[in-house]
C-alpha cells in the first residue's frame, strides 16, 4: 500500500498547488491589473458634496437691505430606504396629494434607487420644522438647506432681476455651472452674476453602505471652501424707489431718476410693477405664468425697453442743436401765429404771446419756434443738402445717448430709434425728401423712439451743461468697494457747454411761469420740460423731464405715464414730488394735495392680482 | 515506549508558528472589519474582536490541553467521538436556532455551538481509525462502502441542517481515500461529475447529452472493442446522463430561489449587482481596490463602511485583500500552501497509519475550506457560507480548526517513539 504512495502524494499536493496558483493569478488580475475596482470602491464610498457659497446681498445707497438670502429646504429622498411610511401624514405636511407622492417617488426611482434626489424643492422653514418633528418616521427622507433670494423692500423687481436654475444650454456654454446651479437671469442678478455668485467649494466625504456620512476623505485634502459672493451697494434709493412705485400704481409707464453728478441711477420704475418675492420659491412657476400672460405685461421693463415718442421734451435737444450749429442764437426770435405751415403741412401751436426767443420757447413749448429752428438747421447751407444736414443733426442726437445703447449696467437695454437718412431715402426716394417731410421730428414726434432711461440721461446732460456719466445702478461692489472705470469717466455730447445756459433758463421758466408752473415746489429751483407724446394707439402719453436744484443738480428725472394726456397733468406732478421727496426727504404741506391726487389716480384698472405670495 | 520529558517535546514548531501567525493576523482583520470608533478597546466583549480574542484564548487553552492529554486517547476514542458528533448533529436539526435558514447551531447559554464544525474533526479521526485498522484493505468493496458511509452520513445530516457549505467539505475526504489507495479514477470521476454538474446548469440538457454520447462513441473507437469496454462505456454514459437529469431536477425543484439565484449569477446567467450578485460584487470591489499594497490597516473603505456583508465571518478574506493588497492575499495563500505542504510532510513521516490518514484528513479539510472560501470571495465559486480557517470570526470554527491541527501536532510528537 505504501510503495506507490509517492505518486498519490504528488497528485494531491499538485492539486493543492494548482488551485492556489490559479487563485493567486486571479488575485493578481483583480488587484494589480484591473483598476476598475478602485474606481468602484471610490464610487461606493465617496460623495462629492458641492459647497454652495452664499450669494451676495444687495443694499441700497443708504445701506437698506434690498436682497438677502433666506434658508429653504430641499426635501431629498433615497428610494431604496423608503419603507412603510405613513404617506397620508407625509402628504399632509407637504400639502401634496397621494398621486403627487407616487409620481415624485417614481421620478426619484427613475433617477436612482440608491442615490438621493430632490423630492420636493424649497420647503419653507415652517414646513421643514413640521417635517423634522416626524422625520424619524419617514425613513429615506432628509432635508438639505438651500438659500433663496428674499426682497424685504418688495420693490425694484425689474432692476434687481431674479435667479433661476441653469438650463442645459448655459451649462454647455459656461463650464463653471452644473445642472441644478442657480444663475442670475435678469437685472443686476445677471449683470453682476460673477461678483454675486461667489465661488463654489467642494467637500469630499465618505459614506457607508446606508449613505450615512462618515467623515471627510483623507482629512479634507481635496476639499475647498466656498467663498461667499460679494455684496452690492446700489445707487438706488430704496425709499425713493418705493415712493415712485406707489405714485405709479394703477398707471403704465416708466420713471428713471439719475444723479447727474455721477450718473448713479436713483430710481428705475416700470409700471405696472410686481413684488419680486413672487418669483421665488415654490410659487415661482405659477406666478411667472400669471405675470407672463398678464395683458399689462408687468415683466416688461418699460424704463429701458419701451420706445416712446419724447414729445415736447425733445425740443430741448433741438434747441441745443440749433444753438450749437449756429442756426439760432439765444436771442433769435421766431413768430408764432397759432402754428407753422409749410406746403401742405401745418403744425398747430397753442395760444401764447410771440414772437419768442429760445427761453420762452422752452417755457411755453412753442411748436412754431422749433419748426423754424429745425428748418433752419436742415436748410443750413454749410451742410450742402438736406440729407447731409439731417445726418449732422442725427449725430447731435446720438451724442445725447439717444438712438444708441448707453451701456448701463443692466441687461436687455434697448437703443431707441432715431431714423437714419437711409430710412427716409427708402420712404421718399433719395434726394426726394426735405424738411417738410420730417417736420414732426422738430417737436419730438414722428419716428422717434426714446426710452425713459434715455430721457433721464438727456436731462442729466442738460443739468451738467454738456456731459454725463454712463448711468449705472451699482454704487460699489464688495468689500473693495470698486466700480468699473467706465462709470467714472465723463462722456461729452456734441453741444458746447455755453449753449446750455439759455435752455436751462427756459426750463426754470417752465416751472416758474410756463407749462409746468402748477408743479413747482417752493424753495427748490427746478428746471423742467413738459411733453405730450402723441400716441397712434390711444390717448397721448404724459411726459416730463426735470432736474434740481439748478445750481448743483442732484437729481434728474424723466417720467412717462402712458395714456395720461398732457405732461403737466401726471408726469410733472409725479416728477416734482419725487424731487421734493429726494431733496427734502419729505413732502411739504403745499404738495400734499398733488401727492394725494397722484396716488389715487387710476389710469389702468389692473386685473385682479392672481399671483400669490410665498407660503409663509 | 519512553516517557516524554515535556509536553512541548518534539512539537512541529513550523506548523505551530504558522498557526499563531494566521490566528493573530486573522484577528487583526476581524478587528478592522468590525472596528467601531465607539468601542476602541480591543477587549470590548460586546464587539466581535473582543469575543474573538476570548475564543483565541479558549483555543490556546484547548491546544495546551491536547498537548497534555495522552495521544493514544484520540485513537481510542475516535469511534465513540464520531458517534457522539453524529448524534449532536442530528440533535442540532431539532434543537437549533434558525440562523439565516440554516439549522446548524445548538444554543449553549450565550454561545451557539455549531456541531458541524466538529463533525469534520470526528470524521477525520474515525476514518483514520477505520482505515488504519489491521486487515482493512481499501481495495475491498466492503472497505469502500463502509468508508463512503462514514463520510456520507455526516454529510447528509449536515445537508439536512441546511448548511450546504459545511456539507461540501466532506467531499475533501476523497483525497484521503485516494491517498490510501483508492483508484485515481475516483478523483477523475469526481472532477468529471463536478464538471458535468456545472455544465448541466449552463448548457441545455439536449446538447449536453449529445456531447456525452459523442465523447463516449469516440472513446469506443480508441479502445479495444470488447464486450467489457462496451459495457463500461454504457454504464458511464448512463451515469453521466443520469447526473445531468438529476442536477436539472435538483436545480429546478430542490434548490431554494436564493440558492438558484446565486448559482445563476455566478454562471453569468444573470447580472443582478444589487441582489444576489451584490455580495460577490462588493467582495470583488473590496479585494480589487486593495491594489498591490492595500489601503492599510483600518483604512479599507469597503470594510469600514459595511459594503461587504458577513465581513468578519465568511468574507474576512475581503479585508485581507482590501487593507493588505495583493501582497497580503498572496502571502496568506502562500502561507496556507506552506502549511498544507508541512501537514503532508508530517503525515508522510509517520510510521503510524492512523496518524498518516488523519494528517491527510486535516490537510484536505483545510484545503477545501480555503478552496471554497477564497473561490467565493474572488468570484470563481458561488456564494457558499464556509469559514476561512483561522481567520473567520466564530468560536466553533476556530476551536475546531485548532483541535484539528493540534491533535495532529500531538500525534506527530510521538513519531520518534511509537512503533507498531
Ligand atoms: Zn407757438
Amino acid at each position: 500500500m505504501r510503495s506507490d504512495s509517492g505518486n498519490q502524494r504528488t497528485v494531491i499536493l499538485g492539486i493543492f498547488t494548482i488551485v492556489i496558483l490559479i487563485y493567486i493569478v486571479r488575485l493578481f488580475y483583480i488587484q494589480v491589473i484591473d483598476n476598475s475596482y478602485v474606481a468602484s470602491a471610490n464610487n461606493n464610498v465617496l460623495r462629492y458634496v458641492t459647497q454652495y457659497p452664499a450669494r451676495g446681498f444687495v443694499l441700497d445707497r443708504k445701506g437698506k437691505m434690498m436682497v438677502f438670502n433666506q434658508q429653504v429646504y430641499d426635501l431629498m429622498v433615497t428610494p431604496r430606504m423608503v419603507k412603510s411610511i405613513d404617506t397620508t401624514d407625509f402628504c399632509n405636511i407637504l400639502q401634496i396629494s397621494k398621486d403627487d407622492f407616487i409620481r415624485k417617488m417614481n421620478k426619484a426611482r427613475q433617477y436612482s434607487r440608491y442615490k438621493a434626489s430632490i423630492f420636493e424643492k424649497q420647503l419653507s422653514a415652517v414646513t421643514n420644522a413640521m417635517l423634522q418633528e416626524k422625520m424619524y418616521k419617514f425613513n429615506g427622507f432628509y432635508t438639505e438647506a438651500r438659500s433663496i433670494r428674499m426682497y424685504p423692500q418688495a420693490t425694484a423687481a425689474h432692476l434687481l432681476g431674479y435667479i433661476g436654475e441653469v438650463d442645459d444650454k448655459l451649462v454647455e456654454k459656461y463650464p463653471y455651472y452644473k445642472s441644478g446651479d442657480y444663475i442670475g437671469i435678469s437685472g443686476i442678478e445677471q449683470s453682476y452674476e460673477e461678483a454675486l455668485r461667489g465661488k463654489r467649494g467642494l467637500k469630499v466625504v465618505m459614506v457607508d453602505v446606508h449613505n450615512n456620512v462618515k467623515g471627510s476623505f483623507q482629512n479634507g485634502q481635496y476639499d475647498s471652501t466656498a467663498i461667499a459672493g460679494e455684496n452690492l451697494v446700489l445707487s438706488i434709493d430704496a425709499d425713493l424707489q418705493a415712493y415712485a412705485e406707489k405714485l405709479m400704481a394703477h398707471k403704465r409707464g416708466g420713471i428713471v431718476a439719475i444723479d447727474p453728478s455721477n450718473g448713479e441711477i436713483l430710481t428705475m420704475v416700470s409700471a405696472p410693477a410686481y413684488d419680486p418675492n413672487l418669483l421665488v420659491g415654490r410659487v415661482r412657476a405659477h406666478n411667472y405664468g400669471v405675470l407672463l400672460f398678464d395683458k399689462e405685461k408687468p415683466l416688461f421693463n418699460r424704463a429701458m425697453m419701451a420706445y416712446y415718442p419724447p414729445g415736447s421734451t425733445f425740443k430741448l435737444i433741438n434747441a441745443l442743436c440749433g444753438l450749437d450749429a449756429g442756426v439760432i442764437t439765444s436771442e433769435t426770435r421766431f413768430g408764432c401765429r397759432g402754428g407753422f405751415g409749410i406746403g401742405s403741412v401745418y403744425v398747430h401751436c397753442h395760444p401764447h404771446a410771440g414772437p419768442v426767443e429760445v427761453r420762452t420757447a422752452v417755457a411755453v413749448s412753442c411748436n412754431s419756434f422749433y419748426c423754424q429752428t429745425y428748418q433752419a438747421f436742415l436748410g443750413n447751407a454749410n451742410y450742402g443738402n438736406t440729407e447731409k444736414a439731417y445726418n449732422e443733426w442725427r449725430n447731435y442726437v446720438l451724442s445725447f445717448g439717444i438712438g444708441r445703447k448707453l451701456h448701463v449696467d443692466l441687461p436687455h437695454e434697448l437703443k431707441g430709434n432715431v431714423p437714419t437718412s437711409a430710412y427716409f431715402d427708402k420712404l421718399y426716394g433719395r434726394n426726394h425728401w426735405k424738411f417738410s417731410n420730417v417736420i414732426s421730428l422738430s417737436i419730438g414726434q414722428g419716428e422717434l423712439g426714446i426710452t425713459p432711461l434715455q430721457m433721464a440721461n438727456t436731462t442729466a446732460i442738460i443739468a451738467n451743461g454738456g456731459y454725463y456719466y454712463i448711468p449705472h445702478v451699482v454704487h460699489a461692489i464688495g468689500n473693495r468697494k470698486y466700480l468699473p472705470k467706465e462709470f467714472t469717466t465723463r462722456q461729452y455730447c456734441k453741444v458746447a457747454p455755453e449753449h446750455f445756459f439759455a435752455v436751462q433758463d427756459g426750463m426754470q421758466k417752465t416751472m416758474e411761469a410756463g407749462t409746468a408752473r402748477g408743479s413747482a415746489v417752493k424753495g427748490i429751483v427746478m428746471c423742467g420740460k413738459t411733453g405730450t407724446a402723441q400716441n397712434p394707439h390711444g390717448k397721448n402719453h404724459s411726459v416730463f423731464v426735470c432736474y434740481a436744484p439748478r445750481d448743483k443738480p442732484k437729481i434728474a428725472v424723466a417720467v412717462l405715464v402712458e395714456n395720461a394726456g398732457q405732461g403737466a397733468w401726471f408726469a410733472a406732478p409725479i416728477a416734482t414730488l419725487m424731487i421734493e421727496k429726494y431733496l427734502t426727504d419729505s413732502i411739504c404741506q403745499a404738495s400734499k394735495a398733488k401727492e394725494k391726487k397722484m396716488l389715487d389716480a387710476i389710469i389702468v384698472p389692473l386685473a385682479k392680482d392672481t399671483a400669490t405670495n410665498i407660503d409663509d | 515506549m519512553r516517557q516524554q520529558k515535556s509536553i512541548f517535546d518534539n512539537i512541529d514548531w513550523p506548523t505551530v508558528s504558522i498557526y499563531i501567525v494566521m490566528v493573530l493576523f486573522g484577528w487583526l482583520n476581524i478587528f478592522s472589519a468590525v472596528y467601531n470608533e465607539a468601542h476602541p478597546s480591543i477587549l470590548d466583549a460586546t464587539q466581535n474582536y473582543g469575543k474573538q480574542l476570548m475564543w483565541i484564548a479558549v483555543s490556546a487553552l484547548f491546544a495546551i490541553i491536547i498537548l497534555i492529554i495522552d495521544g493514544k486517547f484520540y485513537e481510542a476514542f475516535a469511534i465513540p467521538f464520531y458517534v457522539l458528533m453524529i448524534a449532536l448533529n442530528i440533535g442540532a436539526i431539532f434543537l437549533s436556532r434558525d440562523v439565516k435558514g440554516a439549522h446548524a447551531w445548538i444554543p449553549l447559554g450565550s454561545f451557539n455551538l455549531q456541531p458541524s464544525e466538529f463533525a469534520k474533526l470526528a470524521t477525520a479521526l474515525a476514518l483514520a481509525k477505520y482505515l488504519s485498522s489491521p486487515y482493512i484493505r481499501i481495495a475491498e468493496n466492503k472497505t469502500k462502502i463502509i468508508a463512503s458511509f462514514m463520510i456520507l452520513l455526516p454529510m447528509a445530516i449536515i445537508l439536512l441542517q441546511n448548511d450546504t457549505g459545511s456539507a461540501l467539505v466532506f467531499a475533501s475526504f476523497l483525497f484521503v481515500l485516494y491517498r490510501e489507495g483508492l483508484s485515481q479514477n475516483v478523483l477523475i470521476f469526481g472532477f468529471i461529475a463536478a464538471l458535468l454538474f456545472v455544465l448541466s446548469l449552463m448548457v441545455a440538457k439536449v446538447y449536453l447529452i449529445i456531447a456525452i454520447v459523442v465523447v463516449l462513441v469516440l472513446t469506443w473507437f480508441t479502445l479495444r472493442r470488447t464486450w467489457r469496454n462496451f459495457l463500461a462505456l454504457t454504464v458511464v454514459g448512463c451515469l453521466a446522463i443520469g447526473l445531468v437529469y438529476s442536477v436539472d431536477y435538483v436545480y429546478n425543484t430542490a434548490l431554494q430561489p436564493h440558492q438558484k439565484q446565486r448559482i445563476d449569477v455566478l454562471l453569468g446567467k444573470k447580472t443582478d449587482l444589487k441582489g444576489a450578485g451584490y455580495n460577490v460584487n462588493q467582495s470583488l470591489i473590496a479585494i480589487g481596490s486593495g491594489s498591490i499594497t492595500g489601503k492599510g490597516f483600518l483604512q479599507g473603505t469597503q470594510t469600514k463602511f459595511d459594503f461587504v456583508p458577513e465581513q468578519s465571518t465568511d468574507f474576512i478574506f475581503c479585508t485581507v485583500g482590501e487593507e493588505w493588497g495583493f501582497i497580503g492575499t498572496s502571502s496568506v495563500l502562500l502561507l496556507f500552501t506552506v502549511l498544507l505542504y508541512r501537514i503532508i510532510i508530517i503525515a508522510e513521516r509517520q510510521k503510524n497509519a492512523f496518524v498518516r490518514v488523519y494528517g491527510y484528513g486535516v490537510a484536505s479539510i483545510l484545503f477545501f475550506h480555503v478552496f471554497i472560501n477564497v473561490g467565493m470571495a474572488i468570484g470563481l465559486l458561488p456564494v457558499i457560507g464556509i469559514p476561512f480557517p483561522f481567520f473567520s470570526y466564530g468560536g466553533s470554527s476556530l476551536i475546531s480548526f485548532t483541535l484539528l491541527l493540534f491533535i495532529l501536532i500531538k500525534l506527530d510528537s510521538y513519531r520518534m517513539y511509537v512503533l507498531r
